[in-house]
């Protein structure tokens, strides 16, 4: 039973990362904290599974024109909304939570709740692993996170629109007169974060179903795992989502499963309490802007 | 020939400023009015509608009540996502009070209001200490996440709730306490906005090194207002339970979040006024289109995208300065 | 020089990454005293500002103010023990008049404290301080909304909300860039009369000549180093301070 819940910690830590990666890149890079982000991860849901079902395309295409959308569908939210309303706090949060709102919303009125709406796994077989069961879909979870992260690390150090975001996140007067053009580089950040949740949603859709209620969900464990980890750094969202994830499956086991959001909460009002910048956080009280 | 819009104040705008407004019965209408008319059509109305009407007005003070303290956050800085937080809090505790206890309402209402102010405050302390958007964050998800823990837990009443509770004496009771709270909190508030006292919480928003630069401690006194509008929204909260004779997870529901809000931006974001003012025209207008079901809260999603992106001081700003000012065109000297 | 000592740093330090912002400085002022504190732009001079007025916390080294050790204290709590500073970037509340922005820091605990808990009118005292530093009372320039200010009224601006808080040490920080001649020449008068008023004063200034005219004692900053410290005139021959300005001014 060990062994089982160590396996099954893991798939679910890196479920959690993948969930909260995008969220996270995003407010890294241009400080905008896209509420909206639960709502992208499910609409690309709900569009890959129209393609698949109602035009039957093969999964892989709809999968991929579905993450290509979803960046769109960033790229224009940023462009027609928030570039409005850039650098106030108030406006950027709400015209974000409005827009989310209101696209899982109408998803719920359109009644698209059912186990038929899903989407299919990669392949249907499964490993035995230390003695338990393991499906591929959940090992494609694992190493499709870890392939995320590398790949955010080599894009961030080594390509020139990765620099330039890490510059943007640094310091973005400094980036402007280095001719950077942040509004640019802004609309490319929530554009790849939308891109990371579609992503995400392919990935981790298949083990469950497609519901707006769901949208809040990723909302949450991506906020929770963002507010532990410290908002902006990638390595605090690695290790928080390990924290969670493990927290979470072991209690689930051996305590019950009732209590994993418990753990949640406690180890969110932990962090708030001792650090309230999160582990590995950078927000100081006033430091920074002086 | 370009042209352009000029505003001048009224010429009773300029005399109600000094002392003249006290020497015409004019004046002192001009200036007494927009606050007199609305406290008098909330004290009086309740005695002409009926049942249902009575209803809407608890819910409009209700929710103007949440608005309210939406608004004084935000004047201070501090943007909540999460008002369900305070009125569900609010709401359970009377709940248990009077559930397990049974504590009569004239005394858990009270009661509730303070305790669930003090809780709200007590859970959100450690977020005031870093700025930015952190406060939305948590605000928004600890709502959520008590709501999985009751489920889950099956404390309270679980899934079920709390039923049963003591009902107030009588349907007017109900509405003349809950508008006569929700009036008293709009004056005072906007009385206390304008003192100096308000003056440094809305330094604090704007410029927070300021304020800290003048010997101030920003902890504190965000506390402060953070303890002010969890109050009220607990009061709300403590209020509902005893109307409902019932408390349960709906009370954490994200409606009492996102409508509070909607009316605050709607009304304009700016002013307590005007998140009274977007509870009185968002309420009665939800209860309309009660027909189109979910449909409502896609419209509270986009009035809040169209009114901050495109009308970010509200209408009552626009109301305002229709009131005061009149406009005409003129043209430009080139 | 049998003056008390006011305010005493004692081998400070302050490493932003890898780079010493401030590296082992010590430092005294007397009371009293104006202690000008000049340096090529990053010498350090805006940090150590920083670390005696509690917004950045010092890697090592500790400060003591009156005897008191005020390292770790917090910001608000340090103005509250009578040290007052101006920043380099004025940040006024755009859309108030100016007066009402003397309001906060007349309602600060230091002052309320002060008078004893009744205030009376913090308007009326608002714009009196105001006065104090240059705005002419009969132009009405108090009343006008702070963003519609010229630069130099708003560094004004930003001295009375310092001198409001009735510090016994004043820190300006660049308080003269970016103001005309004439502007430095009528803030000028203020500052002499602060210190005739016994405060004890700290000036960072790029502005040399104004400086040297009124400060008692000038300390050099380089690369978070003092490298010299003496009356005005001496401390400009020294070798080492050429060095530093070669080429950059005076």
């Amino acid at each position: 039973m060990f062994a089982g819940t160590l396996i099954f910690a893991l798939i679910n830590s890196f479920i959690l990362i993948l969930l909260a990666i995008g969220f996270n890149l995003t407010f890294g890079i241009s400080g905008v904290a896209n509420f909206a982000y639960g709502a992208l991860y499910i609409m690309s849901a709900y569009m890959s599974w129209t393609l698949l079902n109602l035009l039957h395309l093969p999964f892989w295409a709809s999968a991929a024109i579905s993450i290509v959308f979803t960046m769109i569908a960033g790229a224009v939210m940023y462009r027609f909304v928030l570039l409005r309303v850039r650098g106030q706090a108030l406006s950027e949060v709400i015209a974000t939570f409005g827009i989310g709102l209101s696209i899982l919303e109408l998803f719920r009125y359109m009644g698209l709740v059912g186990f038929e709406y899903t989407l299919p796994v990669f392949w249907n077989e499964s490993f035995m692993i230390a003695g338990v069961y393991v499906d591929i879909q959940r090992i494609a979870v694992v190493v499709i996170g870890l392939m995320l992260v590398v790949g955010l690390w080599l894009f961030t150090h080594f390509t020139s629109t990765g620099l330039a975001f890490r510059g943007i996140a640094q310091d973005e007067r400094t980036a402007l007169t280095f001719g950077i053009d942040s509004d640019r580089m802004a609309t490319l950040s929530v554009s790849f974060g939308a891109g990371l949740a579609a992503i995400a949603a392919t990935i981790i859709i298949p083990l469950g179903s497609i519901a707006p209620n769901e949208g809040y969900d990723v909302l949450i464990k991506a906020l929770a795992i963002c507010i532990i980890g410290g908002l902006g750094s990638t390595g605090g969202v690695i290790v928080a989502g390990f924290i969670i994830g493990f927290a979470e499956r072991f209690t689930d086991t051996y305590i019950g499963s009732h209590w994993t959001m418990i753990v949640s909460l406690a180890a969110i009002l932990l962090v708030l309490a001792i650090k309230p910048s999160g582990l590995f956080g950078h927000q100081k009280e006033l430091e920074e802007r002086i | 020939m370009k042209k352009r819009r000029e505003r001048i104040d009224r010429g009773i705008k300029a005399r109600s400023e000094d002392v003249y407004a006290l020497s015409s019965w004019r004046e002192m209408l001009y200036l007494a009015g927009p606050r007199l008319l609305p406290a008098a059509a909330f004290l009086l109305l309740p005695l002409f509608l009926g049942v249902y009407w009575q209803k809407v007005m608890i819910s409009v003070a209700v929710f103007a009540l949440l608005a309210i303290s939406w608004n004084m956050l935000a004047q201070t800085g501090m943007i909540s996502l999460g008002q369900a937080l305070f009125f569900g809090m609010g709401a359970y505790v009377s709940g248990i009070l009077n559930f397990y206890l049974g504590i009569p309402p004239w005394l858990t209402i009270p009661a509730a209001t303070v305790l669930g102010g003090t809780l709200c405050t007590l859970i959100l302390m450690p977020v005031l200490r870093l700025r930015g958007i952190y406060f939305s964050m948590v605000t928004l998800i600890i709502p959520l996440m008590l709501v999985r823990i009751i489920e889950a837990t099956k404390i309270f009443g679980g899934t079920e709730g709390l039923s049963g509770m003591t009902p107030l004496p009588s349907g007017l009771t109900e509405v003349y306490l809950v508008t006569g709270v929700f009036l008293g909190v709009l004056f005072g508030l906007r009385r206390l906005m304008e003192t100096d006292y308000g003056l440094v919480l809305k330094g604090i928003r704007d410029n927070d090194r300021s304020v800290t630069n003048a010997g101030i401690d920003i902890f504190w006194f965000k506390t402060q207002a953070l303890f002010i509008a969890s109050t009220i929204g607990a009061f709300a909260g403590a209020f509902m339970t005893h109307v409902y004779m019932f408390v349960g997870m709906p009370v954490f529901a994200l409606d009492y979040s996102i409508l509070p809000i909607a009316a605050a931006v709607v009304g304009g974001s700016g002013t307590l006024a005007g998140a009274a003012l977007g509870a009185v025209m968002l309420v009665p207008l939800s209860e309309a289109l009660r027909g189109i079901g979910g449909l409502r809260i896609v419209m509270y999603g986009l009035f809040l995208v169209v009114f901050i992106v495109a009308i970010p001081e509200g209408l009552f700003d626009y109301i305002q300065r229709k009131y005061h000012q009149m406009e005409r065109w003129v043209e430009i000297d080139q | 020089m049998s003056l008390p000592t006011t305010l005493q740093v004692e081998n400070i330090c302050k490493i932003f990454g890898r780079v010493a912002a401030v590296d082992h400085l010590s430092c005294e002022v007397r009371r009293g005293e104006l202690l000008g504190i000049i340096g090529p732009n990053g010498s350090g001079k805006t940090t150590l500002v920083n670390l005696i007025s509690g917004y950045v916390k010092p890697t090592s080294g500790r400060i003591l103010y009156n005897g008191q050790d005020i390292t770790r204290i917090a910001p608000h709590k340090i103005v509250c023990m009578g040290i007052s500073r101006t920043f380099q970037m004025v940040r006024p509340f755009y859309q108030l008049p100016a007066y009402k922005n003397m309001i906060i820091p007349l309602y600060s605990p230091r002052i309320r404290q002060l008078a004893g808990g009744k205030y009376g009118d913090r308007n009326a005292v608002a714009l009196d301080l105001l006065e104090e530093v240059g705005f002419e009372r009969d132009a009405h320039v108090a009343y006008k909304p702070a963003g519609t200010l010229p630069q130099g009224y708003l560094k004004r601006l930003e001295l009375a909300k310092a001198i409001a808080l009735s510090p016994d040490l004043l820190i300006l920080d660049e308080l003269f860039s970016g103001l005309s001649l004439a502007e430095v020449a009528s803030i000028v008068p203020v500052i002499e009369k602060l210190r005739l008023a016994g405060k004890t004063i700290i000036m960072i200034e790029h502005r040399l000549k104004e400086l040297f005219r009124i400060a008692d004692r000038i300390m050099v900053l380089n690369y978070g180093q003092k490298i010299a410290e003496g009356a005005s005139a001496e401390v400009m021959e020294s070798e080492e301070v050429k060095k530093a300005y070669l080429g950059s001014e005076e």
